[in-house]
C-alpha cells in the first residue's frame, strides 16, 4: 500500500511550504560569519599539515629530475609528495590523460609535487629548495593553433538533420562569418580546498569543497588504492561552484587524502588564488565558424557551423560541454536543415571544465551572431527576425525532441516587449541617438530555450536519506551540494511539504558520500529537480508505513490520512492527533522511521554516435530586454535597464529563485563584457602564462555593473501546477537565465553601430570590453566618412 | 636606538589588539603576518581570504580610527593587507562581533532577509563595510523625499564621477527571520499559482521592480554605495546587496558600537616586536623614524600597507625591519597656508577626500575613481606617491596641479617639484634616507579641471591611461594647462609636448583637435592585458577632444 508515495510528482499537498519565500536556511550563519567552509576547519584541528605544489612555469616541458632531498631537511617540512608516493593510481581523470604526478608538464602553472610542512610558510620555503630539471617542449596555446596543427581530443560529434548543403545552396540569402568567443574564470570567492584525515581503522575522511562527492570520494580511492568504502567525502558548503568544483576539486582533494595517508596526520589543501587560477580549468573557449540560408521573411533555412571547444590539457568534461553546446545552436529557433560538427582542441593550458550553462551559451552566441548580421542584410528588426524563428508547436529540434511548451516562448517574448515597452523604447533610443554626437544607446531583446537533463542519462539519478527521530525531528540527507544556489533551502521546502510538517521540524544535515552513494554532480541545474525527487519520495516512503498506524489512530482508511502542518487528520472524522503522537505510536509499534529515498528522471535517451534522442526533460524558458549607453570617447558603457523574464515553473522558493535568475544574469553580462582571460601566446620566455591571474587583472563584475534598472519577473502561467516540470512543478533555474545576458551583448552592437550609418554590421569580439566596443564603434563612425571601409 | 621605543618593549598595553571587545595579544606576531592570517588563526574565521590583495573585500573588517574631530570613525579595510603589527593598540569588529546572542545587528538582518548572501563567503566582509557605512556620522536621509532627485546618469557623467545605480527597491513581500529552533519563521505568503487570478499576466509576489528610483548611489537613507566598492559578490548580483544598505535606519543610539564614535580612537603606541629575527617598529615621531631609517635605508616603510600587503601575499616579500609610518604626527598634518594647500603624507585617501571637500576639482574627481573605498580607507598619499606606480591615480592629478612633495631626512626638509620626481620605473630622486613628508598643492587652483580615467571597470580597476587636465582660459586665449597622464610610459609624466599645443591658442575645436593629435604620441604606450597600445593612444586623444567637448558645453 503507497498511499502517499502514488502522489504524482507535481502535486503540491495542501499547507505545503514549496513556493514559500524565504531566505537561504544559512543566511544567519553566512551574515554573522559563523557558516563554516572547508578551509575553516584546520584552525579548529590539531597537528594539521599544510600543504603547497611545485608549479613548473613552462607550457610544455618534460621533467628530467626532481630532487627533494634539500626541502625534506627544511625546517617543518614532513614529507614532500611526488609520483613514487602515489600508493594506487597516479591519476585523477577518468581516462588516464590527467596525471596527478605528471612526468611531462602540459601547462604553464602544472603542479608537479607537492610540500607537506607544519605551517603553509614552511612549506612555501621548502618548495624553493626542490632542485628541479626540465626540457621544454615545442607547445600550442591557442586553438586556432591547434587546429591548424590538427591536434584534437575527445570524440568529433556532428549534429545534423536535413539537408543543409543543399538548403544552402538554394537560398535566397545567404552569409556566413566566425566568432571567438573567449572562455571565462569561475572566481569562486572561495577558492579549492580540501581538508583530509584518516581515522584507526585507516578510513579516510575528505571534507572537501565539491560538487561532486561521489566522483571526489572515486578519484580519491583509485588514487590512494583502496575501495570506496574506506574513503568519506563531506562537503559542508562551498564558497561558490558554478560548475568549477565538479571535477577540478577531485586532484586536490586526493593529494590531501594521500597526505593524510602516509603522514597519519591531517591535511589541509586550499590554494591561494594565484594557485587557483593557474591550476584550475575555466569555461573554455569556442572558436566557431558559420554559413546560414535564409529566406526572404528571414527564416533560416540552412545552418553550418563548425564549433571548436578549447579543451586545454585533457578532456575532462569537454565531450559533454561540446554536447550541450551542439544541442543549443539552435536556442529558441526552428532549424530545418543543420549540420554542426562539434570538436575539441587540445592546448597547452589548463583543462577547461564545467562552468554554468555548460557550452550551451557559445552555441547560442553563434546563433545570436548569426541572427544580427542576418537582420542587418535583410533590413529586418532584430527582435522581428528572432521571433519569426521561434519553434512553432509540434516542431523539433535538429537531434528530434519535439520542443514542449513551444507556445510558451511567444508569450514570455510578448509579455516582455509589452512590460518592458520595448517599441516605444526603441523610438526613444532612435531620437537619443540622433541628437547625441558622442554618447549613443542601444536596445536589443533576446531569447533563451535551455534543456534540463543532464546530456548523458545515467546522471539523471539521485539518492536521499530521511530519518525521523522519536522526538518526531526529521533530519534529511540528499546526494546534492550546496554552492549558494539556495538547494538545501528547496530541500527543507521540499521534505517540509512532503511530510507535511513545518519547516521547523525538518533540518538538513551536510551532504556526505556514506549517507548516500553514487549520486551525480550538483550540476546541470538539475540539483533540486533530482534530489528533490529523492527527498520527495524518502519522505513518502515513511508516510506509507505511518499510514495505518495513523489510520488505526483515527479510525479511517489509510488512503484517506492526511497531515498537514504537524497534524494528522483523517477524512470524515474529526478525531485528529499530532505528528510527534503518531511518531512515538509507530515506534511502539516497531515501524521503521528511516527510509532512502531514489529519484530517476523518466523518458529519457539520447543516442550519441547518430545525436538523436529525448535529451531533456523539459525546456527552462526566458527572455531579456537590455539597454546600454555607450561612450564614444573610451568606449566604456553604462548598462541603463534590464526586464528579465524567466520561467522558473511553480517557484520552490521564490527569494532563491530570483536571486539564481539575477545572480546567473550578472555572471553573464561579466563573460560577455569585462572577464578577459589572457595568455601569453608569444614566443617569449613566459608562452602559455596566464596573464590575468589576480583580481587585480581579472576583473568580475563589481557594483558598478548593476542595471541602473533592473526589473525580473518569474514567469508565471496561471495554469495548473503540473507544468511539464520537475518536483512539485518547479523548473531548473541555476544555468538558464545566464544567457539572458546576450541581450547586452546585442545592445552593445546596436548601440555601437548607431555611431556609423544605418545598415552596416557590426561585429563585436567577446568579450566586449569598453577597448572591443571602441574599435567596433570607431570602424562603424570611420564607415561615414570612408567609404572606402564600409564596403571591407 | 631611541629612548621610546625601549620603553615599549614592556609596555604589554601596547601590543593589545582588541577583537570584537576582547583584548588579544599582538605580542609574538610576526611582521609579516597579515591581520587576517592573524584572526584566522586565533579562530575568528568569519573573514575570509579571497584574493589576498585587497581586491574582493571578503576578508574586510571595521577598525577604529579618529574622525578628525576627537570622535572615532569606524573605517572598514581589507585585513589581507595590514599586517596585525600595525593594528596592535586598536579595536576591531568582525562579522562575528555585532550579532548578539540572540539577534542580528541591523545591517545583518537586512543583508539575510533580503537574499543579500548566497554561498555566503562574500558576506562577512560586505556585513563589516556596510557596517562602517551604516555607522557614518555624516550619513543623513535625503531630504528630497523619495524619488524627487533621481536623475538617470549619462555615460559621461560615470566617465568623470563614477556614478551608476539608482535606489528604491522594496522587497513586495515581507520576510520574517527568527524561529525557536531553525530561525526560519515559515511565513505563508499566498502560494502564487494558486492565487493567480485566471490569466494575469504577472503575480504580485513574483514581480520584482525597481522602483522610486532615488540618487543613483546614494540611498535614501543617504548610504553611499562606494563603501561597497571594493567588495566583490559572484553570487548575487548586487541587487539585494543594494537593496539591504539602502533599506537600513537610523543607528540606535544605545547600540555601544555607535556610542563607541563619542570617545577618541585609541592611539597606537610606540612598539618594538622581534620575532625570529625580524623586527617591526612603530617609533615615536618622525625624528625617530628618520634616524631608524638612516641605520637601515633596505627597511620598509607602511603605512596604509595596501602595496606593502600585496608584496606579503603575492609576491610572498619579506623585510628585517618593518617600519610603521602611519600614525606619525608629523606625517598626519593638513593646513590651508596662503598659496598652497598641505596634505600630510600619511593621510589616507579617504581622510584627503574628505578634508578637501570638492575644494579641488581634479582632485575631488580622481580620488571616488582611486581603487574603493576599502582601499582608500588604508592607503594614503603619500604612500601612493612613495611606491612610483607608473599608473597610480594621484600622481597624475597631482601633476596637473603644479603639486610638490616636501621630503624629510636627518639633513632637513627639501621641497621637490612632482614632475621632477620620478625618474622612472618606481624609481625617483627620493634618498634612502628620506621619506615623503607632505605633499603641497598651489593655490589657486585652475578654474577648470578634469580627471578621465579608462578602465575594463568602473568601480576599483586599475587605469588602462588616467589623464587629469587643469587650465585657465582667459578672454578665449588658454593662459595656462597642465596634463597629467598614467599608463602611457613606465612612469608617470606630464603631457608637454600637448600642453604646448594649446598655451596661448585660441580656446576652440581647432585648437584642441590639433592638439589631441599630438596627445596621440604621447609617452611609449605597450599593450598589455588591460588593454593595447593603440587604445591607450587612441583614448589618450580622445581625452583632449572630450576636455574641450565637456567644457565648451
Amino acid at each position: 500500500m503507497n498511499p502517499f508515495s502514488s502522489r504524482p510528482l507535481a502535486e503540491i499537498p495542501d499547507g505545503g511550504t514549496t513556493g514559500v519565500v524565504m531566505p537561504h536556511e544559512a543566511a544567519w550563519e553566512h551574515v554573522t560569519g559563523q557558516a563554516l567552509y572547508t578551509d575553516d576547519l584546520p584552525y579548529r584541528s590539531a597537528n594539521v599539515l599544510h600543504a603547497w605544489p611545485l608549479q613548473v612555469f613552462a607550457a610544455h616541458a618534460h621533467i628530467d629530475s626532481i630532487d627533494t632531498s634539500k626541502a625534506e631537511a627544511m625546517p617543518g617540512v614532513v614529507r614532500v609528495l611526488t609520483a613514487l608516493d602515489v600508493p594506487g593510481l597516479n591519476d585523477y581523470g577518468d581516462i588516464g590523460d590527467e596525471i596527478l604526478f605528471p612526468n611531462e608538464v602540459l601547462y604553464h602553472g602544472q603542479p608537479v609535487a607537492w610540500v607537506l610542512a607544519e605551517s603553509l610558510e614552511e612549506a612555501r620555503l621548502a618548495t624553493d629548495a626542490i632542485a628541479i630539471a626540465y626540457t621544454e617542449l615545442p607547445s600550442i596555446i591557442t586553438a586556432q593553433e591547434a587546429i591548424a596543427a590538427g591536434q584534437f581530443q575527445g570524440p568529433r560529434a556532428t549534429l545534423q538533420r536535413g539537408d543543409a548543403d543543399a538548403a544552402l545552396a538554394n537560398a535566397p540569402h545567404r552569409i556566413s562569418g566566425g566568432i571567438d568567443i573567449q572562455g571565462q574564470e569561475h572566481f569562486y570567492l572561495e577558492t579549492q580546498a580540501s581538508f583530509a584525515t584518516v581515522d584507526e581503522s585507516g578510513q579516510v575522511f575528505i571534507q572537501s569543497s565539491t560538487q561532486a562527492p561521489s566522483h571526489t570520494q572515486e578519484v580519491a580511492a583509485r588514487v590512494l588504492g583502496i575501495s570506496s568504502s574506506q574513503v568519506t567525502v563531506q562537503c559542508l558548503r562551498m564558497g561558490g561552484g558554478f560548475g568549477g568544483k565538479e571535477t577540478n576539486a577531485n586532484a586536490f582533494a586526493s593529494v590531501a587524502a594521500m597526505g593524510a595517508v602516509l603522514t597519519g596526520r591531517p591535511v589541509s589543501l586550499r590554494l591561494n588564488r594565484t594557485q587557483d587560477l593557474t591550476m584550475t580549468g575555466k569555461r573554455g573557449g569556442f572558436h566557431a565558424t558559420w554559413e546560414a540560408g535564409l529566406d526572404d521573411d528571414g527564416h533560416i533555412l540552412s545552418y553550418k557551423a563548425v564549433l571548436t571547444a578549447d579543451g586545454g590539457f585533457s578532456v575532462d568534461l569537454s565531450p559533454a560541454v561540446v554536447s550541450r553546446a551542439l544541442c543549443h545552436v539552435d536556442n529558441a529557433y526552428y532549424l530545418p536543415n543543420v549540420h554542426v560538427i562539434g570538436q575539441i582542441a587540445r592546448t597547452n593550458k589548463t583543462s577547461n571544465t564545467a562552468f554554468r550553462g555548460f557550452g550551451a551559451p557559445s552555441g547560442m552566441i553563434v546563433t545570436e551572431d548569426l541572427l544580427g548580421q542576418a537582420a542587418t542584410k535583410l533590413g529586418l528588426g532584430e527582435e522581428e527576425i528572432r521571433r519569426r524563428n521561434f519553434y512553432a508547436p509540434g516542431q523539433s529540434t535538429p537531434y528530434e525532441q519535439v520542443v514542449s511548451q513551444a507556445e510558451r516562448m511567444v508569450d514570455i517574448w510578448d509579455k516582455l516587449k509589452k512590460s518592458s515597452d520595448y517599441d516605444a523604447r526603441l523610438l526613444d533610443v532612435a531620437a537619443f541617438n540622433t541628437a547625441h554626437q558622442h554618447v549613443k544607446r542601444g536596445l536589443a531583446i533576446t531569447p533563451v530555450k535551455f534543456g534540463v537533463s543532464f546530456n548523458k542519462p545515467f546522471l539523471n539519478q539521485a539518492g536521499a536519506l530521511v530519518l525521523v527521530y522519536r522526538d518526531g525531528s526529521v533530519l534529511i540527507n540528499h546526494g546534492g551540494t550546496e554552492m549558494g544556489q539556495g538547494l538545501h533551502t528547496k530541500m527543507l521546502q521540499v521534505a517540509a511539504t512532503a511530510l507535511g510538517l513545518p519547516l521547523r521540524r525538518v533540518r538538513l544535515a551536510p551532504t556526505r558520500t556514506d549517507k548516500v552513494p553514487n549520486t551525480s554532480a550538483t550540476s546541470a541545474s538539475t540539483g533540486s529537480d533530482l534530489n528533490g525527487g529523492a527527498v520527495k519520495n524518502a519522505c513518502e516512503l515513511i508516510l506509507d508505513r505511518l499510514a495505518p498506524v495513523a489510520a488505526g489512530m483515527l479510525g479511517v482508511h489509510a488512503n484517506d490520512v492526511r497531515i498537514t502542518r504537524g497534524v494528522v487528520n483523517g477524512l470524515g472524522t474529526e478525531k485528529c492527533t499530532t505528528w510527534e503522537e503518531l511518531i512515538e505510536t509507530a515506534y511502539f509499534q516497531r515501524v521503521s522511521l528511516s527510509a532512502t529515498g531514489y529519484y530517476r528522471t523518466e523518458g529519457l535517451y539520447f543516442d550519441s554516435s547518430t545525436y538523436k534522442g529525448n535529451a531533456f526533460k523539459y525546456y527552462a524558458r526566458g527572455a531579456a530586454v537590455a539597454e546600454v549607453e555607450v561612450d564614444g570617447y573610451t568606449g566604456a558603457y553604462t548598462t541603463r535597464q534590464v526586464d528579465l523574464l524567466h520561467d522558473v515553473g511553480s517557484s520552490l522558493s521564490p527569494l532563491i529563485d530570483l536571486g539564481q535568475v539575477e545572480g546567473a544574469f550578472i555572471q553573464g553580462v561579466g563573460w560577455l563584457t569585462q572577464e578577459d582571460l589572457r595568455w601569453d601566446t608569444s614566443d617569449g620566455p613566459n608562452r602559455g602564462k596566464l596573464l590575468t591571474q589576480a583580481a587585480s587583472t581579472y576583473k568580475l563584475p563589481s557594483f558598478s555593473e548593476l542595471p541602473q534598472v533592473f526589473n525580473v519577473d518569474l514567469y508565471v502561467h496561471g495554469e495548473t501546477t503540473d507544468d511539464g516540470g520537475s518536483v512539485y512543478g518547479s523548473k531548473a533555474v541555476g544555468e538558464p537565465p545566464l544567457m539572458l545576458s546576450i541581450a547586452v551583448r546585442e545592445a552593445l552592437r546596436a548601440a555601437a553601430a548607431a555611431f556609423g550609418e544605418p545598415g552596416h554590421q557590426v561585429e563585436l569580439p567577446s568579450p566586449a570590453t569598453p577597448e572591443a566596443v571602441y574599435w567596433a564603434l570607431d570602424k562603424a563612425r570611420r564607415m561615414v566618412s570612408d567609404p572606402a571601409l564600409a564596403a571591407d | 636606538m631611541t629612548e621610546p621605543v625601549n620603553q615599549a618593549e614592556t609596555d604589554v598595553a601596547a601590543t593589545a589588539l582588541t577583537v570584537n571587545g576582547n583584548k588579544m595579544s599582538v605580542a609574538d606576531v610576526a611582521p609579516h603576518t597579515t591581520t587576517l592570517q592573524w584572526l584566522r588563526g586565533n579562530g575568528i574565521t568569519g573573514p575570509k581570504e579571497g584574493c589576498a590583495e585587497g581586491e574582493c573585500g571578503a576578508c574586510a573588517v571595521m577598525v577604529s580610527r579618529p574622525d578628525g574631530e576627537g570622535g572615532t570613525r569606524w573605517t572598514s579595510v581589507n585585513s589581507c593587507l595590514v599586517p596585525a603589527a600595525m593594528l596592535a593598540g586598536q579595536e576591531i569588529y568582525t562579522a562575528e562581533g555585532l550579532a548578539s546572542a540572540d539577534a542580528l545587528h541591523p545591517v545583518q538582518q537586512e543583508m539575510a532577509m533580503r537574499g543579500g548572501s548566497q554561498c555566503g563567503y562574500c558576506t562577512p566582509g560586505f556585513v563589516s563595510s556596510m557596517a562602517a557605512e551604516y555607522y557614518r556620522e555624516d550619513r543623513v536621509n535625503c531630504e528630497c523625499g523619495s524619488g524627487g532627485c533621481f536623475s538617470a546618469p549619462t555615460t559621461s557623467d560615470i566617465i568623470s564621477t563614477a556614478r551608476a545605480v539608482p535606489s528604491g527597491n522594496k522587497l513586495p513581500w515581507p520576510l520574517v527571520l527568527n524561529d525557536d529552533a531553525q530561525r526560519l519563521e515559515p511565513w505563508l505568503p499566498p502560494r502564487t499559482e494558486r492565487d493567480a487570478a485566471a490569466g494575469a499576466d504577472v503575480v504580485p509576489a513574483t514581480r520584482y521592480e525597481s522602483t522610486s528610483p532615488h540618487e543613483p548611489e546614494i540611498g535614501p537613507n543617504g548610504f553611499d554605495l562606494h563603501a561597497l566598492s571594493g567588495n566583490l559578490c559572484r553570487c548575487t548580483g548586487y541587487r539585494p546587496i543594494r537593496d539591504a544598505a539602502f533599506a537600513l535606519g537610523e543607528v540606535d543610539p544605545d547600540d555601544p558600537i555607535a556610542q563607541r564614535r563619542n570617545q577618541p580612537a585609541p592611539a597606537s603606541r610606540p612598539l618594538r616586536i622581534e620575532t625570529s629575527g625580524n623586527t617591526f617598529v612603530r617609533p615615536a615621531d618622525l625624528e625617530e623614524t628618520l634616524s631608524l631609517l638612516a641605520g637601515a635605508p633596505e627597511a620598509v616603510l607602511v603605512a596604509g600597507s595596501t602595496d606593502w600587503g600585496v608584496e606579503l601575499t603575492i609576491k610572498h616579500r619579506r623585510t628585517p625591519l618593518t617600519i610603521a609610518i602611519d600614525q606619525l604626527p608629523e606625517l598626519r598634518q593638513f593646513h590651508v597656508a596662503g598659496d598652497h594647500i598641505e596634505i600630510g603624507a600619511a593621510l589616507t585617501l579617504s581622510e584627503v577626500e574628505r578634508l578637501l571637500g570638492g575644494s579641488v576639482p581634479v582632485l575631488a574627481q580622481a580620488l571616488p575613481l582611486f581603487a574603493s573605498r576599502l582601499i582608500r580607507n588604508a592607503a594614503t598619499i603619500g604612500g601612493n606617491l612613495g611606491t612610483g606606480s607608473p599608473i597610480g591615480d594621484m600622481a597624475p592629478a597631482l601633476l596637473a596641479l603644479d603639486a610638490d612633495l616636501v621630503l624629510s631626512s636627518p639633513r632637513g626638509d627639501r621641497t621637490v617639484a612632482l614632475a621632477d620626481y620620478f625618474t622612472g620605473y618606481r624609481t625617483s630622486i627620493r634618498a634612502a634616507d628620506e621619506l615623503i613628508r607632505a605633499v603641497r598643492i598651489p593655490t589657486p587652483v585652475a578654474p577648470m579641471g578634469q580627471f578621465y580615467k579608462v578602465a575594463k571597470r568602473k568601480f576599483d580597476d586599475i587605469s588602462s591611461v588616467a589623464v587629469a587636465i587643469a587650465a585657465t582660459v582667459t578672454d578665449g586665449t588658454v593662459q595656462h594647462i597642465r596634463i597629467g597622464v598614467g599608463g602611457a610610459a613606465a612612469m608617470t609624466l606630464r603631457a608637454l609636448d600637448t600642453e604646448a599645443a594649446v598655451i596661448g591658442k585660441p580656446w576652440t575645436a581647432e585648437t584642441f583637435e590639433a592638439a589631441a593629435e599630438v596627445m596621440q604620441t604621447v609617452g611609449t604606450p605597450m599593450s598589455d592585458h588591460r588593454a593595447s597600445a593603440e587604445y591607450r593612444s587612441a583614448t589618450l586623444a580622445q581625452s583632449i577632444r572630450r576636455f574641450y567637448s565637456e567644457a565648451a558645453s
